[in-house]
């Protein structure tokens, strides 16, 4: 079988012991329990009035509801402590330092929600006429026009909702342009093993198969490796810069051209630009096609997981296949490129990806952003992530191995590796601690380049000092795990939850609230 | 009855021409707590090499790969309640799925039990 | 510059302790051709908040609000009225600026959410499990025809002809790459749906059929005959909602036989928002929950014995199973799940079902009094919120006259489906609880005088 490179081999976490001190309420002090909707609403309590009218006439077809839905209502007081008392058990950038790698975990700046909030932002329908969306789609027109500029591509497609489906429509216009070309019988995509999983996914999906490339010792991809396996069967490569190691691919114009020359495209995860957003433009690295995560680089907020938005870039040799829909000006008013009117001067685009026209409510926010930094802002904003990334590598690199610190200074993000740490722990137990500490963690595990990777990027929007107490809290624990010390072995100890039975949630998988069949069984 | 190892870490044990195929004990603790099993059909035809199974823990799904060629004859049927077997007895009441061999030569390549231990000790 | 922290002092004391003397030193990897000297030129400098203010304001203003005109637009996206503590809920700072529960330890407000999250939209669409939403509908459709491709081994699906034109495109350019065969085709201008059709058309290489649920011209049919056809032929039946408020009225395809539900939650605590961000509702019946993309929350204990979630599952996804998995999605659609939630909770049964009625009450009142107006026919004898209208004329140029005297009347057919001319007299009029008496009128007002 295929060995688990990652070194993380997840088991049910141990007992604790009693907890000291049990309250009444199971609350202590400010860490508030909260139970379900499903456990405290009932089906009549709602929290919305409605102006009584008539309901006289029913022409549903005969397909009224009958049965009960099943959804608890609660009063307007109830919901808000419901969800604010659940918001205060989540971790977030405005808490604190968020050093997840490859995220980008940047301070959300309030006036992007202030702006998309604008009526004429938000209460505007997608199918409206023209030219009563003009505003809007010149907002799109803007943005595209800084995402084009900043990055020397040709053109961009707004409308991915997200980064990996972002990566789709990259992977899509290179199909469709081998197609064009005759070569659809180009089936293989070069993928560098450090790679994020969404990559040969998403290749795999377009019908193509992926090839890993290994990395070098020094964490860049093997550029020998990957040129001598271009061919006639292969359709282009996926590469991200900076790399899932934090490291610039120096090799990355040469590549391109290898793989032009070899008659293949270019795919860069663009997952990393914060990195050299203002110092480099990927269209001079020989770029074919790369996504922009908006909710990364451009400061659009997370959200507990999205939504997200994931504008793609292109060549010009991949501009005539970008998808549909998209905003064009026409003298001095902007009109949507869709279907009908594609025929005319788009014909080979590859189609719709989605329904409407893109992330707009994370378009008003990037674009906020975009004009709040400047051309100028934008500049340092990649200066100080990588000048911040540089500080935690070298300040940590006593304490923890850092297996390219030698090769030179990284980009926006630090990578170490579990070497060093007593036997038996891991770096989720480096993590874990992390927590008590009062941090996210690092991602962990990935890439799976590196044993028990640690990936450390702390973003621009944090002062030294922030940066200093990160730095102090990770030694600490890190000195812990090569100490060996048993305590984090059960962390964390203060969170609102001590690590959760994952293995149970997967063999026995619960998905929805079902009511508890019989209390007494559970008592026995 | 013999048992054979393979360099991917599957054992196979031979009675006849019947072979019963599982992952060894060091394999299951490279993997953590196993969650699932997706064993072969019955009736599949497999090449010595091919994927046969897959074994998932939380965070990795692992390919486990036929170590000779052959027909499924039956899945593991005590893996989709008890995937915890292949944790607690691996190279036992864990196994994945039997099948009846097709080309027995085929076992000469594969490791026997001293022979493995002695190639998991230098990994 | 207002979000960078680090002073002028603190760059050069970290690149001291570096061992750097400038910045450019820590980018020495980057090929000297490749390297910018300055910022990237045509593009502005940085600027205050007014000044970006008043920027965004001016392109804001250059746009019709729908709440201030009277308003009838739907097809696939539906204007409702979000209490007002939805948005002060989610702008919480530990909503707004968390990231994926992938900790869970500090993460159980997001995740708690999601568990009552699915189980509301399991309940909804009347399937047994729904996963933690995907970016929006459109692509929540394809993703469920492909996940009938995965269980079926087949690869012919039938798409309805009332299925949104948008979502068909969209699944009409990923069949292009997984090589399904689609069946398509625009709708008639009748009252009655193509379930008798579709019923014809499944057959032995049929993986699913794709129907949805009111239509794109507001016709509603019962779902339970072409899910048994379905299951005869051992095809999986996909119902697509687009408007979810109308199950507060109407039967959940799950409950009819459907074996995946796929929807738009845009209706419910996330507004019109030109287009996105929405999104996506998805649920399945239990057994095919192994096919099932997206992200899933799932209960569980922790090491003290307490209830707690976590993601789960996840070797279905992209960063575990890599080309093998279900989908390549990473994202969810997190903060607008969260907004549909809490919009949910805030309604409850009775509040769903009152806003159901109040919608259909009022499109009812509408339709009766546009069937009076001279030329016009109302083409549905069902409908929910949303109707079809016969004008006797081309809809398209009507809707842009009456968008010039301030009435946005809905969408053209002519809009949706370019080029068919038995569709360019149709006009798809939405009526939710946002509309008013006065706005019927001025519909019904302007209407006439246009259609003269």
């Amino acid at each position: 079988m295929t060995i688990n490179q990652s070194g993380w081999k997840p088991t049910a976490p141990a007992g604790r012991g009693d907890a000291a001190g049990a309250t009444f309420t199971g609350n202590k002090a400010l860490m508030l329990e909260e139970p379900l909707i499903f456990e405290i609403g009932d089906d009549q309590t709602t929290g919305v009035d409605f102006a009584v009218g008539d309901v006289a006439g029913s022409r549903l077809g005969g397909l009224s509801r009958k049965d009960p839905i099943g959804l608890p209502g609660l009063s307007e007081p109830e919901t808000v402590r419901h969800y604010t008392r659940l918001s205060r058990q989540n971790y977030a950038i405005d808490l604190g330092l968020f050093p997840l790698g490859s995220c980008t975990m940047k301070h959300n700046p309030r006036l992007n929600e202030k702006m998309a909030r604008l009526p004429g932002f938000a209460d505007v329908h997608p199918l409206q006429p023209i030219d009563t969306v003009q505003g809007a789609l010149e907002v799109i027109h803007q943005l595209a026009h800084w995402l084009v500029t900043l990055t020397g591509m040709h053109s961009v497609a707004m409308s991915p909702k997200a980064g990996a489906h972002g990566e789709l429509c990259g992977i899509l216009a290179i199909k469709a342009a081998l197609e064009k070309r005759g070569e659809g019988h180009r089936k293989v995509i070069l993928v560098p093993e450090s790679a994020h999983g969404t990559n040969p996914a998403t290749a795999a999906f377009a019908g193509f198969s992926v090839e890993d490339i290994p990395a070098t010792a020094e964490g860049r991809v093997d550029t020998a490796a990957l040129t001598a396996r271009l061919g006639p069967d292969v359709a282009g490569v996926m590469i991200t810069n900076p790399n899932t190691c934090g490291l610039f691919e120096r090799d990355l114009k040469a590549i391109s051209d290898a793989v032009h020359a070899a008659g293949g495209y270019v795919y860069c995860d663009g997952a990393n630009f914060n990195a050299i957003v203002g110092r480099v433009r990927p269209g001079d690295l020989g770029v074919d096609a790369m996504h922009i995560n908006l909710h990364k680089t451009f400061s659009t907020p997370h959200g507990g997981g999205g939504p997200g938005s994931g504008p793609v870039v292109f060549s010009e040799a991949l501009t005539p296949f970008a998808p549909l829909p998209f905003v064009e000006r026409d003298g001095d008013q902007f009109r949507l490129v869709e279907e009908e009117n594609a025929e005319e001067h788009h014909a080979d685009s590859f189609g719709r990806m989605v329904a409407f026209h893109g992330q707009m409510g994370m378009f008003t926010r990037a674009l906020t952003y975009i004009l709040s930094h400047g051309a100028d802002g934008l500049r340092q904003v990649a200066e100080d992530a990588v000048l911040n990334a540089n500080y935690v590598l070298r300040r940590l690199e006593d304490t923890l191995d850092a297996p390219f610190a030698d090769s030179g200074p990284c980009m926006h993000e630090a990578i170490f590796s579990d070497r060093g740490l007593a036997p038996g722990f891991s770096t989720i137990d480096v993590a874990k601690a992390l927590i008590d500490e009062g941090y996210h963690p690092m991602t962990m595990y990935f890439p799976l380049v590196v044993h028990g990777a640690m990936l450390v990027e702390p973003t621009e929007t944090e002062s030294k000092a922030a940066l200093d107490q990160f730095i102090g809290a990770l030694r600490s624990v890190a000195e812990r795990a090569k100490a060996g010390d048993e305590a984090l072995k059960t962390a964390p100890h203060f969170a609102p939850r001590a690590r959760l039975d994952e293995t149970l949630a997967a063999r026995k998988p619960v998905l929805v609230w079902k009511p508890k069949v019989a209390e007494a069984q559970a008592a026995e | 009855m013999s048992r054979y190892f393979t360099e991917d870490h599957e054992w196979i044990e031979v009675e006849g021409q019947t072979g019963t195929v599982g992952i060894s004990d060091y394999a299951q603790g490279q993997l953590g707590d196993i969650v699932f099993v997706e064993a072969p059909d019955s009736g599949r035809s497999l090449s010595k090499g091919d994927e046969a199974a897959v074994v998932e823990s939380v965070k990795a799904a692992s390919d486990v790969y036929a170590p000779v060629s052959g027909t499924v004859t039956e899945g593991n049927p005590a893996l989709a309640d008890e995937p915890s077997l292949v944790n607690s007895d691996p190279e036992g009441e864990g196994w994945f799925f039997k099948l009846t061999l097709s080309d027995p030569s085929e076992l000469e390549a594969l490791m026997d039990e001293t022979a493995y231990a002695a190639f998991v000790a230098k990994l | 510059m207002r979000y960078l922290p680090l002073t002028p002092a603190d760059r050069s004391d970290m690149l001291a302790v570096i061992g750097a003397s400038t910045i450019d030193d820590l980018f020495v990897d980057v090929p000297e051709s490749a390297r910018l000297d300055g910022p990237v030129r045509d593009l502005p400098l940085h600027a205050s908040e007014l000044a970006v203010e008043r920027h965004m304001t001016a392109l804001a203003r250059r746009n019709t609000v729908a709440g201030e005109v009277p308003f009838f637009l739907g097809a696939g996206a539906y204007r409702h009225h979000v209490p007002a503590s939805v948005d002060h809920l989610i702008q919480r700072g530990e909503f707004l600026t968390a990231y994926t529960p992938y900790q869970p330890e500090i993460a159980q407000g997001t995740l708690q959410m999601l568990f009552e999250f699915q189980t509301q939209v399991a309940r909804l669409l009347g399937t047994d499990v729904a996963n933690a939403s995907m970016y929006d509908g459109s692509t929540a459709c394809w993703e469920a025809i492909g996940m009938a491709r995965r269980i079926t081994r087949r690869g012919k699906a039938l798409l309805s002809s009332g299925l949104h034109p948008h979502y068909v495109s969209v699944a009409k350019t990923m069949a292009r790459y997984t090589g399904d065969l689609l069946a398509t085709g625009a709708p008639a201008l009748t009252a009655k749906t193509d379930v008798d059709q579709l019923i014809a058309a499944i057959d032995a290489d049929t993986s699913c059929v794709v129907v949805q649920y009111p239509d794109i011209l507001g016709r509603v049919a019962d779902l339970t005959p072409l899910a048994e056809a379905c299951q005869t032929n051992k095809a999986l039946l996909i119902a697509v909602v687009t408007e979810p408020v109308a199950l507060g009225a109407l039967r959940a395809p799950g409950e009819m036989g459907a074996d995946i539900v796929v929807g738009e939650g845009q209706s419910l605590g996330v507004g019109l928002q030109f287009g996105g961000p929405y999104v996506g509702l998805f649920g399945c019946k239990d057994k095919y929950v192994r096919q099932m993309p997206g992200r899933l929350c799932g209960e569980t204990v922790d090491a003290d014995g307490r209830r707690g979630f976590v993601l789960t599952l996840s070797t279905r996804e992209q960063h575990i199973r890599r080309e093998k998995a279900t989908s390549n999605i990473c994202t969810n659609s997190g903060l607008c799940a969260l907004a549909f939630s809490i919009h949910m909770t805030l309604l409850g049964e009775a509040g769903l079902r009152g806003l159901a009625g109040i919608n259909h009450a009022t499109a009812c009142r509408a339709a009766d009094r546009l069937a009076r107006v001279p030329g016009v026919r109302v083409v549905n004898e069902a409908f929910f919120n949303e109707f079809t209208l016969d004008l006797g004329q081309e809809a398209r140029p009507v809707v842009r006259t009456l968008a010039e005297r301030g009435v946005l009347a809905g969408v053209s057919l002519g809009r949706l489906y370019p080029g068919e001319a038995a569709l360019e007299n149709g006009l798809v009029v939405a009526v939710t609880e946002t509309v008013t008496d006065e706005d019927i009128e001025a519909l019904a007002t302007a209407l006439t005088e246009v259609l003269a």
